[in-house]
């Protein structure tokens, strides 16, 4: 005899098998709403992230905005300075764009001295990619009339940390959309329901989650966030500023840290994410001997220009110690760096931007771990979230 | 045959337009703003900017900001601006090319209007908005102090904050995008 299984749900769930596939949140530890919360990356497959693991950060929790009480204003050097509602927005002409959303700060741990102990995505998973509709920005900023003499558009969120920030104008008409639609179901919440900036391939800081305002400008702000915060310090002492574009970017997702090669020596699938905010992914190369040899791996189409290309490469493990690693170009010719040509470029205290080649270390039980070229795979954790989070 | 008729009818109708007079000119957008008018922007306009635009009326002493800092900010940003879960604001003693750079106000912010802006807007995170504008002159006032960069007796209003020049104006280099 067979049971009848569950009745509808007005709203599915994962399965509850599945239920340590979950963001892994680092909130700030006297302001609880305050931080950040990673992409499962080492637990998911394909390109897109699922709406409900969406990387989340925001800097003074999430708001909750009635869409019927919500406006945009479009202000400042433009010819008509005008509101429009949800219900207007809504009527607008619309598209649709596959691209990843990356935290400035993502992967930041990589700074630190020794190698991060936390699972792929719990390290570099403040990073997500999603199918976002909604208007090409251009749209309305033609409606309003904006004044040539305006490089910049300053946008504000509403939400209780008042986020603000420059966008360059260039940007704001040649890709920027108002983000309505996250994978074909309205925004989530915390990523800026019910109106977000989208800013293909651009820092996340950019693309303003509940958005309220945008001012035309001769020059940007100069808020905190573009200021003492998402700007990276070299060793010279100065400081890069609207660094905006995210750099070419891979990771190995399988196998990589905490996993364990359980079937013992034999054929593994390597797979991974590679990224990058010029463009479209031309090649992965994968090694598996610490970088002495590489082999070109499988994208996966579609290949999108500012999305995740999946990559895939077959791996005969011979159940000797191993160490795998993943090296991404795109279609400007830029080569994701080796850590320590990123060290030498950048010094330490950069803490935005971090791209560099992740290594993972198999040893003979199979076992995966996270190192550092030339580096003890034991050495110590010191992998704290610091104070850049507030 | 009426079914193949029907389907080069809705290939035609999705190349050319139902109606060629619309489709003349530039491609036709809504246009569903309502124009804003200047009491509704003022509420929304409050960003301040390095040239000092944006700065309100009102002023405050370093001295006033010392008691507000007290009680607004003392318990995230500690004793002296030393930092304590939230940013460290002051006191410095590693400069930006040391081992372990201290990211301060006084050492690394390129502008003091930013601290108004963002003292206005953003704090304190437990009660975002509870300053009056003449408490965040004055608490921005303190923190400058700490800094060394206003005297203790110092006062700041609109003109005199806009003068201000940090230590690490030049220290920024923008990227090409």
């Amino acid at each position: 005899m067979r049971r009848p299984g569950a009745a509808f749900t007005a709203y599915g769930n994962p399965s509850y098998y599945e239920d340590r596939v979950v963001r892994f949140a680092a909130p700030n530890r006297q302001l609880r709403n305050n931080g950040a919360a990673w992409t499962p990356l080492h637990l998911l497959q394909g390109t897109i992230t699922p709406n409900g693991l969406h990387y989340e950060r925001h800097h003074n929790g999430v708001p909750d905005i009635d869409p019927a009480r919500h406006e945009l204003l479009l202000h400042g050097l433009v010819k008509t300075p005008s509101f429009f509602s949800m219900d207007a927005l809504l009527a607008y002409p619309m598209r649709s764009q596959i691209c990843f959303v990356e935290c400035g700060g993502n992967s930041n741990a990589g700074w630190n001295t020794s190698p991060a102990r936390s699972e792929a995505g719990y390290f570099h998973g403040l990073v997500s990619c999603s199918e976002w509709t909604g208007i090409p920005l251009s749209i309305l900023l033609d409606e309003v009339g904006v004044d040539p003499a305006a490089d910049w558009l300053i946008a504000d969120g509403a939400d209780a940390f008042a986020m603000n920030i420059s966008v360059p104008m260039a940007k704001a008409r040649d890709d920027a959309m108002l983000g309505l639609y996250q994978n074909g179901e309205r925004l989530r919440p915390e990523n800026g329901y019910p109106l977000r900036l989208i800013l293909p391939g651009w820092e996340g800081v950019l693309n303003v989650k509940w958005l309220r305002s945008l001012k035309a400008s001769k020059t940007p702000i100069m808020a905190r966030n573009e200021t003492a915060r998402y700007t990276e310090l070299l060793p010279s002492g100065k400081a890069r500023m609207f660094s905006f574009i995210m750099q070419t970017k891979s990771l190995i997702t399988s196998p990589s840290a905490d996993m364990h090669l359980a079937h013992g020596p034999g054929i593994y699938e390597i797979t991974g994410l590679a990224w990058s905010g010029n463009g479209r992914i031309t090649r992965v190369d994968v090694s598996v001997d610490g970088g002495q040899s590489w082999a070109a791996a499988e994208l996966q189409p579609p290949v999108l220009a500012r999305a995740f290309t999946r990559f895939r490469i077959p791996w005969q493990w011979n159940g000797k110690p191993a160490i795998i690693m993943s090296r991404a170009v795109d279609e400007t010719g830029a080569v994701q760096p080796a850590r320590a040509e990123l060290l030498k470029q950048r010094g330490r205290h950069g803490f935005y931007h971090y791209n560099a080649i992740v290594r993972w270390a198999v040893d003979e039980t199979g076992a995966v771990s996270h190192t550092y070229e030339g580096d003890n795979a034991q050495a110590i954790d010191d992998f704290g979230l610091d104070s850049a989070w507030d | 045959m009426h079914k193949r008729l029907m389907i080069l009818a809705l290939i035609l109708l999705g190349t050319r337009p139902l109606n060629a007079a619309q489709w003349q000119g530039p491609p036709a957008t809504p246009g569903l703003g309502r124009p804003a008018s200047a009491a509704e922007i003022a509420k929304l306009d409050w960003g301040v900017m390095p040239d000092g635009s944006g700065l309100p009326a009102g002023a405050g002493s370093v001295a006033q900001g010392e008691r507000i800092y007290a009680m607004h900010c003392i318990s995230c940003h500690g004793q002296g601006g030393l930092g304590d879960g939230g940013d460290q604001l002051a006191g410095a003693v590693m400069q930006l090319t040391d081992e372990w750079p201290e990211k301060t106000v006084g050492t690394y912010w390129p502008y003091a209007t930013t601290l108004f802006d963002f003292i206005r807007r953003s704090m304190p995170m437990t009660r975002p908005g509870v300053l009056s504008d003449s408490e965040v002159y004055a608490v921005t006032a303190y923190i400058l102090h700490l800094n060394g960069i206003l005297a203790a007796d110092a006062v700041l209003n609109a003109s005199t904050l806009k003068d201000i020049t940090l230590p690490n104006h030049e220290g920024f280099i923008p990227m090409p995008h």
